[in-house]
C-alpha cells in the first residue's frame, strides 16, 4: 500500500510541475505588452473634461443614461459629416434620456468654437488637451470613434467609422434606458 | 518490478547500476565492464523508473538530455535567424497593415525577404512557436536536473564508507597488495589525509576520505540561475513590471506619459549644441571643418506632472513634480521609470507674424502674431485697426466640397481667412492667406503680408521601466556561482580498505582533474605503506600530466 501512494504522490508532483510549467507558457503567450484596448462589454473609463463655458463634465455624472460619447477633430471630413445629424436627433434623445457627449482630439479653443457656431452644437463640447482620455485611457485611434455607454456605464458599441442619419437614430435608441 | 535487493540486504530503486550502500554492481553489464561509470554514483535517474501514465511519458521526454541538447540547438539556430535582417519593432512601417511590412521586406531583401516574412521570422522573439521553445527549454532544465540531482543527493548522502571490493576494483585508479601492518597504515593514512583536509570516515576497517562534494552542486546551482533568469524574463508580462515605450512631444505640449499612467510631461525647450571651433583645439577643429557642425548635446527641458490622487484622467488637476533637463544618457527619473532623449524633429511651425498694409501707400498699420496652436479670434492692432481672425487652416489642402479644407492638426502649412478692420473700411474686409497665395473676394485696400516665422521642436523620448532587472541579475548572479562552484572544486573521494588476509586495496574518484588526486594518493602513500595502484586510463601507466581532463 505504501508502494501505492508513493507511485501516487510522484505523479501528484510531477504532474503539478508540469502543469506549472505549461501555465507559465500560456502566460508568455497570452501576456502582451501593447495597451489595452476597450472592448464592447468593458466599463466605460470615467473622465474629467471642461466644456467650452469652462464647466466641468464627468462620464460618472450620467450614470442612469445612455452616454453618445464621440470623439472628433475639425480636420476630418466624415467627422463633419455625420455631426449635423448628432446635432439634430441629440436633441430629442435628451429627453429620453441619451446625452451626447462630444470630444475634439486636443485642438485649440478658436478651432473648436469656429466648429460649434458653424454646426450650431448644443451638446457639450470638451477638448482633451492632453489627449490623455483620446489616447490613453479610451485608445482611439480613427476619427470619428463614437462610443455607445448604457445606462450602467457598460460599453455596448464602438463604431470607428462615419455614420448615416438611420444608424446614429437607432444606435442612440439601443442605449436609451427604458 | 520497483525495488531491486542488493546481496547486502540494501533495496535500491530499479534502474539502479552501482548499490546505493555497498557499491556492488548491479547489472549485467556494470558486473561484466572493468570500470563502472560513475556518473550520478551509478545511481536509478528518477526518468528511468517507470513509463506508464503520459504524465511519465512526458517527464521523461523532458528528463533527456538528448531532447534537452535538440533544444537548445534549436533556441540557438533560431535565435540567429532572427537577426539576420531587422525585427519587426525596427522597421520604419507606420501603422499595422501587414501588407506594407511584406513590401518592406520583399523590396529590401527580395524573395529572401518575402519568404522571411511568411515564416514569421520577422517578429520572431515574439512568436508563438519561439515562446514554446523557450518555454520547453525551461521545463527540460527543471525536469532534467531534478531527475538527477536528486538521486545523486541520496546516494552520496547514503554511501557507505566500507564499500564492496567489486565496486573498489572498477574505479579508475585501484590498487591492490599485501601489507605488513595493515592497522597501522590505516591509521597514518588517516592522518595524512586529514592533514590533507578530506572528511575521513572510518568503520571497520575501512577509510572514506571525501572533498570538496560541494562542487558536484555547481551544475544544479546553474541551472537554477537560469531560471531564474527566465522566470524574470516571463514577468516582463506583468502589468507594471516592464515599460518601453516612446512618445513624441513638442515644444510647449503637456502630454500624459505613455506606460506611466498618472504621470504627465510638459517639453518646454529642445536644444541641439554643436562643438565652436573655439572650444576645441586645433586637432577638432579641423575636424568640425570637415564635418561641418558637431553635435555636442541633445538636449529637452521637460517639467514632470502627477495627476492628484483620485482625479479622473483629463481633468487638469496635477501637482508640479520637478523640472529636468533630459539628455543622452542622463534620462529623468521617477518612480522606477526612465524618460530617455531619443530623437528628435526641428522646424515645425509655430508662430507667424504678419503686418496689415496699405497696398498702395506700403504703410504699416500695425503687425500681429498668431500662435498657431492655440491662435485667437482678435487682434487689436491699435488706432481704430483690428484684425478677426475668422478661419484657420493648419494643414491646408486645398478646397474640397466647395470649403477650405485641413488634413491634420498640424501647421504643417497654415491658412487663414482673416477680417481686416481699419479706420477706412470699419466692416472689414476679408482676405483668404495662405503661404505664397493671396485671395480676395473683392480687390482689398489692405492687406496682411507675412514678415517672419518661428518654429518649434518636438522631442523623441522613450520610456522605460523595468523591475525584472534585479531578478535578470540575481539569475546572472547565481549562474556565475554555479560555474565557479562546479569549475573550481572537485569532488575526490579515496577508499582504503583491508581486504582478505594481510591485503589492501585501495581506489580513488573524482569528478575531473585525476592528476592532482593522484599528487594527493602520494603525498599519503610517502607517510603510510599502501598498495601501489594504477590508472586505468592513463596509458603510459606513468604518472603523467593528464590535464584539463573533465567529466
Amino acid at each position: 500500500m505504501a508502494k501505492m501512494d508513493k507511485k501516487k504522490k510522484r505523479l501528484m508532483i510531477r504532474g503539478a510541475i508540469l502543469l506549472i510549467m505549461m501555465a507559465a507558457i500560456i502566460f508568455a503567450l497570452t501576456s502582451k505588452k501593447e495597451t489595452k484596448v476597450l472592448a464592447v462589454g468593458d466599463k466605460a473609463p470615467n473622465f474629467e473634461l471642461l466644456d467650452m463655458n469652462g464647466e466641468k463634465v464627468k462620464l460618472s455624472d450620467y450614470e442612469g443614461q445612455g452616454v453618445f460619447l464621440n470623439f472628433w477633430g475639425t480636420w476630418c471630413p466624415p467627422c463633419k459629416k455625420e455631426m449635423p445629424y448628432i446635432e439634430e436627433h441629440s436633441k430629442e434623445f435628451t429627453k429620453k434620456g441619451v446625452q451626447v457627449l462630444s470630444v475634439n482630439i486636443g485642438e485649440s479653443e478658436f478651432k473648436v468654437d469656429t466648429f460649434i457656431n458653424q454646426y450650431g452644437l448644443t451638446f457639450p463640447v470638451m477638448i482633451d488637451k492632453n489627449k490623455s482620455v483620446s489616447r490613453n485611457s479610451y485608445n482611439v485611434v480613427p476619427l470619428p470613434t463614437t462610443m455607445l455607454i448604457d445606462k450602467n456605464g457598460i460599453i455596448k458599441k464602438i463604431v470607428t467609422r462615419e455614420m448615416s442619419e438611420a444608424e446614429i437614430v437607432s444606435l442612440m435608441e439601443s442605449i436609451q434606458p427604458e | 518490478m520497483s525495488k531491486f535487493k542488493c546481496q547486502c540486504g540494501h533495496e535500491n530503486p530499479f534502474g539502479t547500476v552501482l548499490c546505493e550502500k555497498c557499491g556492488r554492481p548491479l547489472t549485467d553489464e556494470a558486473q561484466k565492464s572493468e570500470m563502472v561509470d560513475m556518473r550520478y554514483e551509478g545511481s536509478a535517474r528518477r526518468s528511468q523508473t517507470y513509463k506508464k501514465t503520459i504524465i511519465d511519458k512526458i517527464w521523461n521526454f523532458f528528463s533527456s538530455v538528448k531532447v534537452g541538447v535538440s533544444i537548445i540547438i534549436a533556441v540557438l539556430s533560431t535565435s540567429s535567424i532572427g537577426t539576420i535582417f531587422p525585427q519587426k519593432f525596427y522597421v520604419p512601417v507606420s501603422g499595422n497593415d501587414p501588407s506594407e511590412y511584406l513590401e518592406y521586406y520583399e523590396r529590401l531583401y527580395g524573395t529572401v525577404g518575402k519568404l522571411y516574412y511568411q515564416l514569421g521570422f520577422y517578429d520572431m522573439y515574439n512568436s508563438w512557436w519561439f515562446k514554446i521553445l523557450i518555454g520547453m527549454l525551461g521545463t527540460s532544465i527543471i525536469i532534467a536536473s531534478l531527475d538527477r540531482v536528486i538521486p545523486l543527493y541520496k546516494s552520496l548522502k547514503k554511501q557507505r564508507t566500507k564499500r564492496h571490493p567489486s565496486f573498489m576494483k572498477r574505479q579508475r585508479i585501484y590498487g591492490e597488495s599485501d601489507i605488513a601492518d595493515s592497522d597501522e597504515s590505516l591509521e597514518k593514512a588517516q592522518k595524512a589525509l586529514k592533514d590533507l583536509h578530506y572528511k575521513v570516515k572510518v568503520e571497520d576497517g575501512a577509510i572514506l576520505a571525501e572533498k570538496n562534494r560541494f562542487g558536484r552542486w555547481g551544475p544544479y546551482i546553474n541551472h537554477i540561475g537560469l531560471i531564474i533568469f527566465l522566470l524574470g524574463v516571463l514577468m516582463r508580462g506583468i502589468p507594471g513590471f516592464y515599460v518601453d515605450e516612446t512618445m513624441w512631444i513638442r515644444e510647449g505640449e503637456t502630454r500624459e506619459i505613455p506606460g506611466a499612467p498618472g504621470y504627465l510631461l510638459e517639453n518646454i525647450d529642445f536644444s541641439v549644441e554643436t562643438y565652436s571651433k573655439e572650444e576645441s583645439n586645433a586637432v577638432f577643429g579641423e575636424a568640425i571643418e570637415k564635418n561641418g557642425s558637431i553635435v555636442k548635446e541633445f538636449k529637452s527641458d521637460v517639467k514632470l506632472y502627477k495627476e492628484k490622487e483620485g482625479s479622473l484622467p483629463g481633468s487638469a488637476d496635477v501637482e508640479f513634480l520637478k523640472e529636468y533637463p533630459i539628455i543622452v544618457n542622463k534620462p529623468l527619473k521617477f518612480d522606477g521609470y526612465s524618460i530617455f532623449q531619443m530623437d528628435y524633429k526641428i522646424g515645425e511651425l509655430k508662430t507667424m507674424k504678419f503686418t496689415l498694409m496699405n497696398k498702395k501707400t506700403e504703410k504699416s498699420l500695425g503687425e500681429f502674431t498668431i500662435d498657431l496652436n492655440e491662435p485667437a479670434k482678435d487682434y487689436d492692432l491699435g488706432n481704430g485697426s483690428s484684425i478677426e481672425l475668422m478661419e484657420y487652416y493648419a494643414d491646408y489642402d486645398g478646397i474640397v466640397d466647395g470649403q477650405p479644407s485641413s488634413k491634420s492638426p498640424i501647421p504643417n502649412n497654415p491658412a487663414f481667412i482673416f477680417n481686416m478692420k481699419t479706420p477706412d473700411h470699419p466692416d472689414g474686409e476679408k482676405s483668404f492667406v495662405a503661404i505664397r497665395q493671396t485671395l480676395e473676394v473683392e480687390p482689398n485696400d489692405y492687406e496682411a503680408k507675412f514678415m517672419s516665422a518661428e518654429t518649434r521642436d518636438a522631442s523623441g523620448l522613450t520610456i522605460r521601466k523595468d523591475k525584472t532587472l534585479y531578478i535578470l541579475l540575481l539569475g546572472g548572479i547565481v549562474f556565475m556561482i554555479g560555474v565557479i562552484q562546479g569549475s573550481y572544486w572537485q569532488h575526490r573521494r579515496i577508499w582504503i580498505q583491508k581486504g582478505t588476509g594481510s591485503e589492501m586495496l585501495i581506489a580513488a574518484h573524482t569528478n575531473k582533474n585525476w592528476y592532482t588526486l593522484k599528487k594527493d594518493l602520494d603525498k599519503v602513500k610517502e607517510v603510510a605503506a599502501l598498495p601501489t595502484y594504477t590508472d586505468k586510463q592513463d596509458k603510459d601507466a606513468v604518472i603523467d600530466t593528464t590535464e584539463g581532463e573533465t567529466n
